[in-house]
């Protein structure tokens, strides 16, 4: 299967096709222990130490379903507005993959724990904000494979590897996977509809406290389903999965990218081959993976080792009581508490600075710093690194003490956004960064009031006009004590200086 | 005079111990040197222990000389189904592709085995992955009955028969998916139980079909059978299968049951198993047992259970569906057997894969693999898995409609005595068939016992009487169980079995 080299620009695209989107995100539990086993589930021990016979799927070895991972299940169902079964069970899905222990996986298939629900997705647009109702089908919960490392090989998968290497430590963590119905009648908007439900769904996540939810360590992991329809037909494509996208702004890229190129193969006279793709964060391009043909058959049977799953109504309604605000209910809450503009809400939501924001004023930083960080500061380093907000090496914590460095005088805004590049390289926190580049701001009369004379000295010219009392002719001065100060001076305490001495 | 140690019941030689009169290390010695004499001959055992036995022996012989066993049972050694995690010690399941695996851990019954203080002999021959009615679907050759050699022992479990039968062992642990346990039992004059579904813990017994899967004693009186149960049996916390209440009291049932007492006992014969297709010296053993019961006070009824013809069919969709997916592990990828494909430069995973399955699991496996992954295809799944499934409901339905007009159910175990090594191997329609009698309770999950009901007349050979009760009612079994068994050897003067009987090559003083 070629792909074509020549993209139809997306907006030409949209002019002759309808896309439907449907997304399956896989949310990784932060359960204590792993889905069928009592082996730790924590990220980043070393390889094949959190195993037992069941996660490595020994002969004879059997599961037992964890009640957290069943819990939490409920819980994300309820949040989506889902229906939970009365009685499900699990299944297993029959396929050879060497990180696999068993060869088929634990899930779930006709029976999920949650189904029939919905959730309102707000999409930032030139137009302003508009709410997208995206139909969840299901979620149900199922258990994470191993981890192979293809060695040699320039592909880094398995074909044209030397070896392989398995870690079995994520084999068995409890995962969530939330499956929506189509997404149709976004039109241009979809892969912005797109993202907007991955940060939506990542949100809600959060506010469970199901999951860490990160998607650049794969705690949250989005496979993006796309179809183009001649346009007004009604009809459904051919779609293919793209797998691999591992940040909100890459849903969106690999979604416009995928319309992007059907279109192209649609326009030629071709056909869409059902297939899995890979997205490519660094061309931002998508590449065939494994035919997916409808033969493909996993020989999904119910798991005889596990008994059914039959919340109680009254279990059910206790998790219900335990859900938090629901998003859009908390963004009105926090625009007001907060006095945030329409505006600057809008772009709050739309950078998915919310969280984030809200975080950093819970550590102390006023609502307005902390957008200003967010929003200007560190939305353009995540944009320059491709990443989103949220997986930036800096936390609210940090922002709030950078912002309570700047309200307490020992450093500017300018410095401050050196405190960003010390903490962001890894130097450290705020405080340890500004001591080891020597950043405080210098307030110390002596030191300044020596440059503040010397500046006087070097431009008579603006000083005659400060003395003639046109006072807005100091920045001039300010500007050149703090170049000679290279920016570590009180700007404030210059000013008042200059003024001292210039009246 | 008492009988020598190795022919005595387990119950007899838990007495000898806590009486001083031997000790386990004795006791388990004798056992080995018998394994040693006539194992050449039988081939029972996959996998001899001496020096782990003999470690656990005087480890129960300090218990014992402290005051503290640590169960009626502590130093009575045992034999255990290859088809159960042994830690450390081989577990093959009769197949290649397990050949030299040391599970790192132990299957549950034999963690209570251990705890129980019985010593472990070895691991016994089975059909390969517990298929076959026969153990000569064993990848490490067949086990001969003891009552002639150049008959079966019956399958899966033919290694743990054979091993009770030739007294190599005083108990053994087998499983049971359609019969493997009562089947062998039958053909070898010994006592087999298939508990309850759920009722032993299946954690580490390597699943053919799981939802038929159950483990239990292999033994020579049905009193020791009880006391084994117990040991095993019960809640356990790795099987979320496993039945979360009290084990009925089985010992109590079987003592109970030797005063053969069955006044007000309602016996169902079930129609559906007998009769034509019965080999004509089993049903007469099998008439001749229910007259015995008769006469110690038991009313007879009646019953037929329609979906019983059935029952074969759904079980060759059910079993060969859960196997190939519980098989599809065994990929030469962590453990076990790799075999590197012939002329394949630089195979992968799936060359791999393919080379080892194809090298490592016998005909039968494969058989039943290829007919499960095509049972659970799509497209075939709702007429195939589906249906047989629906089956499973209506034999449940027919057994509950039996069991309100009786306490229990009676069928000869198998319709035949052994037959000849190679004589249903090319057939295995004919060879699935001997388990027609023993598939419905697996099906449902009901216990089912296999009592010695003596010899046929035409061949001279075992003859088993089978004992159905509700699901959890497995005292029932243990009850009618120990009656049959004490009115019987009044009959005969003694046990069915007895070691000069048995036509084996010793070589004990060789
Ligand atoms: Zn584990």
């Amino acid at each position: 299967m070629s792909t074509p080299t020549e993209l139809v620009d997306y907006d030409e695209a949209l002019a002759s096709y309808d896309p439907a989107m449907g997304l399956e995100v896989h949310v990784e539990l932060n359960t204590a222990t792993k889905m069928f086993c009592g082996c730790p589930a924590v990220f980043g021990a070393a390889p094949n130490t959190q195993t037992c016979p069941t996660c490595l799927g020994l002969p004879g070895s059997m599961p037992a379903v964890n009640a957290r991972a069943v819990e939490s299940a409920i819980r994300i169902g309820l949040a989506l507005n889902c229906e939970i079964a009365e009685w499900c069970r699990f299944a297993r899905k029959n396929y050879f993959y060497p990180d696999m222990p068993k060869n088929f996986q634990t899930s779930q298939y006709d029976e999920p724990i949650a189904f029939d629900g919905w959730t309102d997705v707000e999409v930032v647009t030139a137009d302003g904000t508009e709410t997208f109702r995206v139909e969840i089908e299901r979620a149900h919960m199922e258990e994470d494979t191993g981890k192979s490392l293809h060695v040699g090989g320039t592909t880094g998968r398995i074909h044209g590897a030397d070896y392989s290497l398995v870690d079995y430590n994520r084999a068995g963590i409890p995962l969530i996977e939330i499956v929506t119905r189509p997404i149709v009648g976004a039109g241009d908007k979809a892969p912005a509809v797109a993202r907007a439900y991955v940060a939506h769904l990542r949100d809600l996540i959060v506010g469970l406290g199901v999951s860490e939810a990160r998607m650049d360590q794969g705690n949250l992991r989005a496979d993006v389903n796309l179809s183009l329809s001649p346009a007004g037909s009604g009809t459904l494509g051919t779609r293919t999965e793209t797998k691999n996208v591992n940040s909100f702004r890459s849903v969106e890229r690999a979604a416009r990218y995928e319309v992007s190129r059907q279109a192209a193969i649609l326009r030629a006279g071709g056909s869409i081959t059902q297939e899995t793709r890979h997205w490519h964060e660094d061309t931002g391009v998508t590449t065939s993976g494994r035919e997916k043909s409808d033969a493909e058959d996993y020989r999904y049977f119910p798991e005889p080792d596990l008994v059914p799953v039959a919340p109680s109504r009254e279990w059910v309604e206790e998790l219900r009581a335990t859900l938090p605000e629901p998003p859009r209910a908390r963004r009105s809450r926090l625009q007001q508490e907060w006095g945030f503009s329409d505006l600057e809400m809008r772009d709050t939501v739309g950078a998915g600075a919310l969280g984030l924001v809200e975080e950093t004023v819970a550590c102390g930083a006023s609502p307005q710093s902390a957008r200003k960080w967010w929003l200007s500061e560190l939305a353009r380093r995540a944009n320059e690194t491709g990443t989103d907000l949220a997986a930036l090496p800096i936390g609210p914590v940090d922002v709030a003490r950078i912002q309570a460095l700047v309200d307490e005088g020992k450093i500017n805004d300018k410095l401050a956004r050196q405190v960003f590049d010390g903490v962001l390289a890894g130097e450290g926190t705020p405080d340890e960064v500004v001591a080891s580049r020597g950043l405080a701001v210098v307030s110390d009369d002596g030191a300044l009031g020596e440059a503040v004379d010397r500046a006087i000295e070097a431009n008579p010219d603006v000083a005659a006009k400060i003395r003639d009392g046109k006072v807005a002719a100091a920045g001039a001065l300010i500007g050149a004590v703090m170049k000679e100060m290279r920016g570590q001076a009180d700007a404030g305490r210059v000013r008042e200086l200059i003024v001292e001495r210039l009246s | 005079m008492s009988a020598p140690l190795i022919e005595r019941s387990a119950a007899a030689l838990a007495d000898a111990l806590a009486s001083g009169e031997t000790t386990s290390v004795e006791l388990t010695q004798a056992f080995l040197r018998r394994i040693a004499a006539v194992d050449g001959a039988v081939h029972a055992f996959l996998h001899v222990d001496a020096e782990g036995a003999l470690a656990a022996a005087r480890a129960s012989d300090e218990r014992r000389a402290a005051g503290t066993p640590a169960s009626a049972l502590d130093g009575v050694p045992v034999a255990v189904k290859d088809v159960l995690a042994t830690e450390g010690l081989p577990t093959t399941c009769g197949s290649r592709i397990l050949e030299g695996w040391r599970p790192p851990y132990d299957a549950t019954v034999v963690a209570r085995l251990k705890a129980a203080g019985l010593p472990i002999l070895g691991k016994t021959n089975m059909d390969e992955f517990a298929m076959g009615s026969s153990t000569e679907h064993s990848a490490y050759g067949p086990t001969h009955n003891p009552w002639d050699l150049d008959r079966i022992p019956g399958g899966s479990g033919g290694g743990s028969a054979a091993a009770v039968a030739a007294f190599e062992a005083p108990l053994a642990i087998g499983t049971d998916t359609g019969g493997s346990i009562r089947q062998p039992g039958a053909v070898t004059g010994t006592v087999g139980v298939k508990p309850t579904y759920g009722g032993v813990s299946r954690y580490g017994l390597v699943a053919m079909a799981n939802s038929l899967d159950q483990a239990g004693p292999v033994t020579r009186t049905v009193l020791d059978a009880a006391l084994l149960h117990e040991v095993i049996g019960g809640h356990d916390p790795l099987d979320s299968t496993s039945i979360d209440q009290p084990l009925p009291a089985v010992v109590d049932a079987a003592r109970a049951g030797a005063e053969v007492d069955l006044a007000g006992l309602r016996v169902g014969i079930v129609a559906e198993l007998g009769g034509e297709g019965y080999q004509p010296g089993v049903q007469q053993r099998f008439d001749e047992a229910v007259e015995l019961l008769v006469e110690a006070g038991a009313e007879v009824v009646q019953v037929s259970c329609p979906s019983f013809v059935h029952a074969l069919a759904a079980y060759y969709l059910v079993m060969p569906s859960e196997a190939s997916s519980n098989l599809a592990r065994f990929d030469a990828m962590r453990y076990g057997l790799r075999v590197l494909p012939e002329g394949v430069d630089s195979p992968s995973a799936e060359d791999v894969m393919r080379a080892t399955r194809d090298a490592g699991f016998g005909d039968e496996v494969k058989r039943r693999i290829i007919l499960g992954t095509y049972a659970l295809s799509s497209g075939y799944y709702d007429a195939y898995y589906g249906s047989a499934q629906q089956v499973r409901t209506l034999i449940s339905r027919d057994f509950a409609a039996a069991f309100e007009r009786a306490d229990v159910l009676v069928s000869p175990t198998s319709p035949t005595t052994a037959f000849k090594l190679g004589e249903k191997l090319d057939d295995p329609l004919a060879m699935y068939l001997n388990d027609v009698a023993t598939i419905p309770a697996n099906l449902a999950g009901v216990p089912g016992i296999s009592v010695p009901a003596g010899l046929a007349a035409e061949d001279d050979l075992p003859v088993g009487f089978q004992v159905l009760a509700p699901a959890t009612a497995d005292d029932r079994l243990y009850r009618v169980g120990a009656a049959l068994e004490a009115l019987l050897e009044q009959q005969w003067g003694g046990p069915l079995l007895s070691a000069d009987q048995l036509a084996l090559e010793t070589e004990e003083h060789a």
